[in-house]
């Protein structure tokens, strides 16, 4: 029998809020986490940053539970925002039949600053951290680390319903989250990627991302066919430009492919948007724009989350399914904050307002460093 | 004596100091960083972004050359590009290695002179990029970070990864790096018809597996 893949619990701890519920809301009010920052340790020129305040996740955890320890912050966003979708799932997360996914570009990376003491050499390793999660919650499952640079979200999520589909696991334990530190900042600053101003995806006046710190989980569940209401995750793809390791493909080639793929597997019915990257640099709105028209879709509404939360890298795409998730369940399309004139050759339909939704699906996409690009379609169904 | 592989599919292994195609020892002179280097001009050497790759996509893109070469495959050119080859790759440092060199750039307020070609690198998926581009595959390319050598999950990711109706063929690694001198690897190309047989599988991968430990 085939299985069916439910979200059936799901976490945002983000500067817009803690739960998922609380995050929609105050993205749909039009808040955005984003702040100017001057300087970060040795780097000294400004840039924008969705940063989660320390004492805010410090008080959280003390609130779940968590013992604080000698957690670095990473494992604290980790830890708080798995807790808690956990518990509202309310299944076992020490039982064999669960899986640990987690979902991150660089995780502890910041240990490696060598004024950080008193934490072991392999602390920094993404598999140390996984393990450190998947013991905490007693689970006895190797769990796997997705390392796919801003793609990463979206994959583990597939790379769960692939696990739940083969029959050897019930459940999988979904977790993204990236600490933003000097390490990062001080690379993509290098790259003359980021902007000191409010991203602007799509916009003609768009000068480049901004970068956000956000811990997203959800919790899937694999039922047998007949049960059919809920959230399900319906397929999803994964393809490579073949083109360059930093710079996306000027066709959208990987991201056209992945979207045809998901086509291909769930159509276009019921479709209330498209959620895509929307980084807001010069070359991956253009390069999103390109593959969607391929894909047939320019009609169909698109929105960004960017200029709410900056760029959440490891989060992203667990975050931006969730919010998606509400946006479709609340009839309403984000609007994709900092858009306000079409800068792209394929004007996409996208707004600087909210706009209420018709349908029960939306498909996400993502694009990232080392030409990889990745889509996937969630479905709402009722009984 | 010929030695009996037990595997039936093709692999090629590389560490610091030793390369092996199918259990043949391919002769070098140098080791560790500069191997890699003699590597490339003896069985690539007409592919020059090799020389800009950092450590773990070095051994991964020579791992994949051997075997493709082993394997008889006729490199795509062109327009030609396929999507029914994925590369999945495993290890347990990831970009540790870049990461440390990057980190060497920013430590110093005084010698602080981050560049993107290194910080490119930091994202282990970067090496299946590398060789996606090489060889056209436009298929799915994932990067899977475990706590340790574990032939289970690898064998498992490898059969989910066909889940995906598209792909026939996937070219598989593990690759780790500690330092730009400190390094092993093993890359194999299953087709869809040996994935079907976990244990065995992970029989095959852990016979491959015990060469690296």
């Amino acid at each position: 029998m085939a299985r069916v893949i439910q979200c059936i619990a799901d976490n945002v701890v983000s500067p817009l809020g803690l739960t998922s519920a609380e995050n929609y809301m105050n993205v749909k009010a039009g808040r955005s986490g984003l702040a100017r920052f001057e300087e970060m340790g040795n780097v000294n020129s400004p840039f924008m940053l969705s940063r989660i305040d320390r004492s805010v996740i410090d008080t959280l955890c003390d609130e779940l539970g968590i013992p604080q320890g000698d957690y670095t912050f990473f494992e604290k966003m980790l830890l708080s925002s798995s807790v808690q979708a956990v518990r509202e799932s309310g299944i076992d997360a020490s039982s064999d039949r669960v899986l640990f996914i987690i979902s991150t570009t660089k995780g502890n990376v910041a240990l490696l600053d060598s004024r950080i003491k008193g934490y072991s050499p392999e602390r920094v390793l993404l598999g140390e951290s996984a393990r450190l999660v998947s013991r905490y919650f007693g689970n006895p499952n190797a769990p796997v680390v997705v390392c796919n640079a801003c793609i990463s979200g979206v994959c583990a999520q597939i790379e769960a319903m692939r696990a739940l589909r083969s029959g050897c696991y019930d459940y999988a334990v979904v977790i993204g989250a990236d600490e933003q530190s000097p390490f990062i900042i001080s690379g993509f600053l290098s790259f003359k990627a980021l902007t000191d101003t409010p991203c602007r995806p799509f916009d003609k006046d768009r000068t480049g991302l901004n970068l956000g710190e956000c811990a997203a989980t959800v919790v899937l569940k694999a039922v047998d066919d007949t049960v059919s209401d809920g959230w399900v995750l319906q397929c999803g793809a994964i393809r490579n430009d073949a083109n360059h390791i930093s710079g996306p493909s000027r066709t959208g080639e990987g991201s056209y492919l992945a979207l045809m793929e998901v086509l291909k597997e769930s159509g276009t019915e019921g479709l209330a948007f498209l959620n895509v990257h929307g980084t807001a640099t010069a070359y991956n709105d253009e390069m999103e724009s390109i593959a969607i028209y391929r894909a047939g879709l320019i009609d169909i509404p698109v929105t960004g989350l960017k200029g709410y939360y900056g760029h959440t890298m490891g989060a992203a795409g667990i975050m931006e399914s969730i919010l998606s998730m509400y946006a479709v369940q609340d009839g309403t399309i984000l609007a994709t904050r900092g858009y306000s004139e079409q800068g792209v050759t394929y004007p996409v339909n996208v707004s600087s307002a909210n706009r209420p939704a018709s349908g029960n699906r939306f498909i996400k996409l993502l694009s990232g460093f080392g030409g990889c690009n990745a889509a996937l379609s969630y479905a709402y169904l009722k009984d | 004596m010929v030695m009996e592989q037990n595997t039936k599919l093709n692999y090629t292994l590389i560490t610091d100091t030793s390369v092996q195609v199918n259990g043949r020892t391919l002769g070098h002179e140098s080791a560790g960083a500069a191997m890699l280097n003699e590597l490339y001009r003896a069985h690539v050497a007409d592919w020059p972004k090799f020389f800009k790759m950092d450590t773990l996509s070095k051994v991964g893109f020579l791992a994949s050359e051997l075997l493709l070469k082993e394997c008889g495959e006729e490199r795509l050119g062109g327009e030609e590009y396929v999507s029914s080859r994925a590369v999945v790759l495993f290890g347990i440092t990831a970009s540790l290695c870049a990461d440390k060199n990057y980190q060497e750039t920013i430590q110093d307020k005084a010698n602080y002179y981050p560049s993107p070609a290194l910080f490119v690198y930091t994202l282990p998926n970067i090496v299946t990029g590398e060789i996606a581009i090489r060889n056209h595959y436009r298929g799915e390319t994932s990067f899977y970070v475990l706590d340790g050598y574990d032939a289970r999950t690898m064998a498992f990711n490898i059969q989910c990864a066909f889940q995906d109706r598209v792909t026939e063929s996937v070219l598989a690694g593990w690759v780790d790096s500690h330092a730009n001198d400190d390094f092993r690897c093993f890359f194999i190309l299953v087709e869809r018809d040996q994935a079907q047989d976990m244990a065995q599988l992970e029989n095959d991968l852990n016979e491959i597996m015990d060469k690296l430990k």
